[in-house]
């Protein structure tokens, strides 16, 4: 019966760089993300859990890594590494979609991107997903990755990074406008 | 009348509260009438729903992101 240390010792291994991964996506720093990752590993290591199998103890694992990451965030916005100030109104972005009446510019106009199943199992989706984050502005994807990826409330979010719930919705709408219009041009292009 | 520009507000805005009835109503009504706002409503209910797929967070998945 997988149980226990031996059984995350025998998983840690496959798990880290997938950890590494989801940690550098919204601490942007590559060293923020080790260290959220090795406390991760630590405390996982330390708490002898018994899992039923192996998607179970991989919840388990991304709720401590979770936790970690709100732990940097934290110390990240002590240290004045990161602030949430300049969270601007973005409206270069809603300048370049709409046009002055409201309506989509003709060159911003959503594409059809096929059935949902099928775009989340491509591959290049990710990837260029994952490109299309690290191109926004910092103070945008962070609250969108603290929103989609992390599965914070925006009621949460305020309280987090000090903004207001209503500046919190509308840097929500300019990050998926962006996202949104980096995935048309750059995955079905 | 609902513009786009203010229909894309709606529909993001769907995704972290519960819309008022005379929002629901005014995005629809706009959605019936302009397929690039169906297209992005469809984007944006996608982009809510990453975090069960991302292949990084993903349950049992094989796949790595490159690092």
């Amino acid at each position: 019966m997988p149980h226990s240390a031996t059984f995350a010792a025998a998983h840690f291994t496959q798990l880290r760089p997938r950890l590494v991964a989801f940690a550098r996506l919204q601490l942007r720093d590559a060293t923020a993300a080790e260290d959220a990752v090795q406390e991760t590993l630590l405390t996982a290591f330390e708490k002898s859990a018994t899992f039923e199998g192996r998607s179970e103890f991989e919840t388990w694992v991304f709720g401590i890594l979770k936790y970690k990451i709100l732990d940097q965030l934290r110390q990240q916005r002590r240290q004045g590494t990161w602030q949430p100030l300049g969270l601007g109104l973005d409206e270069d972005t809603l300048d370049r979609l709409f046009q002055q009446d409201g309506h989509w510019q003709s060159a911003a106009r959503p594409s059809h991107w096929g059935e949902p199943e099928q775009v989340l199992e491509n591959q290049r989706f990710w990837q260029v997903f994952d490109a299309c984050l690290i191109a926004l502005p910092e103070s945008i994807a962070r609250v969108f990755t603290l929103r989609e990826l992390m599965g914070l409330s925006t009621t949460e979010i305020c309280k987090e990074i000090g903004i207001t719930e209503t500046n919190c919705w509308v840097i929500l709408h300019r990050a998926r406008l962006r996202l949104r219009e980096c995935l048309d041009h750059g995955w079905l292009n | 009348m609902l513009m786009c520009r203010e229909a894309t507000e709606l529909m993001s805005l769907k995704q972290d509260k519960i819309l008022t009835l005379r929002e629901k109503m005014a995005l629809r009504l706009h959605l019936s009438m302009c397929r690039d706002c169906r297209h992005c409503a469809r984007q944006f209910d996608l982009l809510h729903n990453i975090s069960d797929h991302h292949p990084a967070s993903r349950l049992s998945s094989r796949k790595t992101l490159d690092d």
